[in-house]
């Protein structure tokens, strides 16, 4: 029967977020007045493009059996040092060029985040959960005690002007977004890294056996959700003009919640990208929908939970591989 | 016994300072800080300490038994949050006794809810419970309306009790923490559903098949989490006379650190109340410890990171007898 099946119905049964992400979409197309419009389509590409850019290099972490809960510290780091260093008297006479050491610190401090997770990870064979639970109290304490508690602001108005710039009917943020999720897209899909990304999610003997390095692999997929981490911490920052030290709290929790309503497994072994955007959309639409609606934010959080619960029972009825499972 | 066995890198004295490294650097940080600021030591001080560490200990307590049975509880910050909110706002419209029973009432309701979804639907523990901990926040929220919520007649309610009180001369926020650590070490070790929840955890397959209800035992661990959470919110509630709506942000994956510091192991099956004691009066000791030697507040985060990746590496490397992974 399944077979029979045309090519758009079946993409969708291993897709099914896009189905939702269709199904609300022309539900508030239908009953708010200003939300199919390209303004506001853009607008909710571009309040997704910080989530939507950490749950990429999430993904990749996630389908290899990891997880990283310190992506929200690192967003604080990355925003306070790009903030920061850009108005360090040493880049004065700089004039728009003392961005760019200011957006590269804050880049690789991303990076070195990940480097020394995976390298914990690797080395010591401590769980993925712990050891980033430990960076994101630990690098939480950085961020605060680099800053000094204090807020920092964009003193040269080109940064702030990038975050709110287009390109053509895109709002440049969103398509930082989209272009990164063509590229890890085809990384995962189209590459070796890719394709040893998911051997070692999904039988890490076997990737062993198979001849891949299974700790350089995961300290590299660690180095890549921190790059989109702190990424996302610059994207953030040029578009409020400023940093804060609390900036990026439980940024953690809803990147996790949009891979896994784009279907990727926390055991590991399985996940897309295009899943991950519909995850990351589905959460957006949401929100931007229901506050068209003058749906208190409140209630946004309430539904948003709930729906995360019921997409995992619904996976769950839907692919019974664990049908043999004992009941009791 | 263990190491012995499998005799690696580690032996001897070795693996005597992995097995009890945590107690070793335990003892040095206590002699270390009582050698460089004499008040540390004392009655007052360390009083203090634990009565600070209580909210956090009488959560943890609740969040170890969920850990032992295999799973995750994420829901306890958000729902320290709503419990307190609750009973700090009832306590003015009801009286303090409705108050408390009322909110205990509806703590267990949202710990149903959690055991249903895990312990008799089967879902994953991790999403389950990130899901709730969204929708707690959001039902605290609509409950009070984004407002903060406190008592008005501070000075002659008999509420004060659980937070700014004594019984028998010990402040009553200490007498529940350890209380309620004596009462469940003794559950956990000396009683059949003690043994069943350590079955369940170890080797779910195995006790199902020895005639154990998994579904119940798993839906009561999370009511036991439930529970202590009142318990949080009623030292809470009670110390501050007032709430924020968003009080209990973030304190799940305090709690998380305590247990882990402990030595419980996140796969389930092993685990120890007192030794979760130990590890929320490390965290509490060294917060402590480093204020009075001057250190900015925040370098306790830092200290915390490799307090966690120290404590769990070296539990790790006793177990498989060689400090480094063996991964690739």
């Amino acid at each position: 029967m399944r077979a029979a099946l045309p090519a758009p119905l079946r993409w969708l049964t291993s897709n099914p977020i896009w189905g939702f992400v269709a199904l609300v979409f022309v539900f508030f197309s239908v009953t708010t007045d200003h939300f199919f419009d390209v303004g506001n389509v853009s607008n909710i590409l571009l309040q997704t493009s910080t989530i939507g850019l950490i749950a990429l290099g999430m993904t990749l972490v996630m389908i290899n059996g990891n997880i990283d809960l310190s992506v929200g510290a690192t967003v604080a780091l990355a925003a306070s040092l790009a903030v920061d260093i850009q108005g360090w008297p040493v880049f004065a006479d700089w004039g728009n060029w003392a961005l760019a050491p200011a957006v590269i610190s804050g880049l690789l401090a991303g990076v070195a985040v990940g480097a020394l997770n995976g390298l914990i990870v690797w080395k010591t064979g401590v769980d993925a959960f712990i050891v980033t639970l430990g960076a994101m109290i630990g690098v939480r304490g950085i961020v605060f005690i680099y800053t000094g508690e204090q807020s920092f602001y964009a003193m040269n108005f080109a940064y702030s002007d990038f975050g709110a710039s287009s390109v053509g009917p895109l709002p440049t943020l969103a398509a930082l977004f989209l272009v990164a999720a063509v590229l890890v897209h085809i990384l995962l899909s189209r590459t070796v890294h890719g394709r040893n990304t998911y051997a070692v999610g999904g039988n890490r003997e076997a990737a062993v056996n198979a001849g891949i390095r299974v700790g350089p692999h995961m300290l590299v997929n660690f180095m890549i959700v921190g790059f989109f981490a702190a990424l996302a911490g610059v994207a953030l920052s040029t578009q409020m003009g400023a940093s804060t030290p609390n900036l990026g709290r439980e940024y953690e929790l809803w990147t996790i919640t949009a891979v896994v309503l784009g279907g990727t497994k926390l055991a590991g072994g399985s996940g897309t990208i295009v899943g991950t955007v519909g995850g990351v959309l589905a959460i957006g639409i949401l929100r931007n929908g229901m506050n068209l609606m003058q749906v208190p934010a409140f209630y946004v959080l309430v539904i948003l939970g709930l729906i995360l619960i019921a997409v995992l029972f619904l996976d769950k009825q839907l692919n019974r591989r664990g049908a043999e499972e004992l009941r009791t | 016994m263990e190491s012995a066995a499998t005799a690696g890198r580690l032996n001897g004295v070795g693996s005597i300072l992995a097995r009890q490294g945590i107690l070793i650097a335990f003892v040095l940080f206590m002699v270390g800080f009582a050698a460089f600021s004499d008040r540390f030591l004392s009655p007052e001080n360390v009083t203090a300490v634990v009565r600070q560490a209580a909210i956090i200990g009488v959560m943890a307590i609740g969040v170890t038994v969920v850990v032992i049975s295999g799973n995750l509880d994420l829901s306890v910050g958000s729902m320290l949050s709503f419990a307190t909110v609750l009973v700090v706002d009832l306590h003015d419209q009801i009286g303090p006794g409705p108050a408390i029973l009322v909110m205990f009432l509806a703590t267990l309701v949202l710990g149903a809810a959690n055991g249903f979804l895990v312990g008799v639907l089967r879902l994953n523990s991790l999403i389950v419970t990130l899901g709730m901990l969204s929708a707690i926040q959001g039902l605290t929220l609509i409950y009070t309306g984004g407002q903060n919520v406190d008592i008005a007649d501070q000075e002659s309610t008999w509420f004060a009790i659980f937070g700014r009180g004594h019984i028998l001369g010990v402040a009553t926020p200490i007498l529940m923490f350890l209380g309620l650590a004596a009462l469940m070490h003794v559950v956990l070790s000396s009683t059949p559903y003690g043994r069943r929840v350590y079955a369940v955890g170890g080797n779910p397959t195995a006790a199902v098949f020895s005639g154990i209800r998994r579904s119940r035992v798993v839906f009561s661990t999370y009511l036991i989490s439930a529970f202590a959470t009142g318990c949080a919110a009623l030292i809470l509630g009670s110390r501050v006379m007032g709430s924020q709506n968003n009080v209990g942000q973030g304190y799940e994956l305090l709690v998380l650190a305590g247990v882990i510091l402990g030595g419980t192991s996140l796969l389930g099956g092993s685990g120890n109340v007192l030794k979760t004691v130990v590890g929320v009066l490390i965290l509490g000791f060294i917060q402590n410890g480093l204020l009075l030697l001057g250190f900015a507040y925040y370098v306790q985060w830092l200290v915390t990171w490799v307090v966690i990746i120290l404590a769990v590496w070296l539990d790790i490397a006793a177990k498989r007898g060689r400090l480094l992974s063996p991964i690739a």
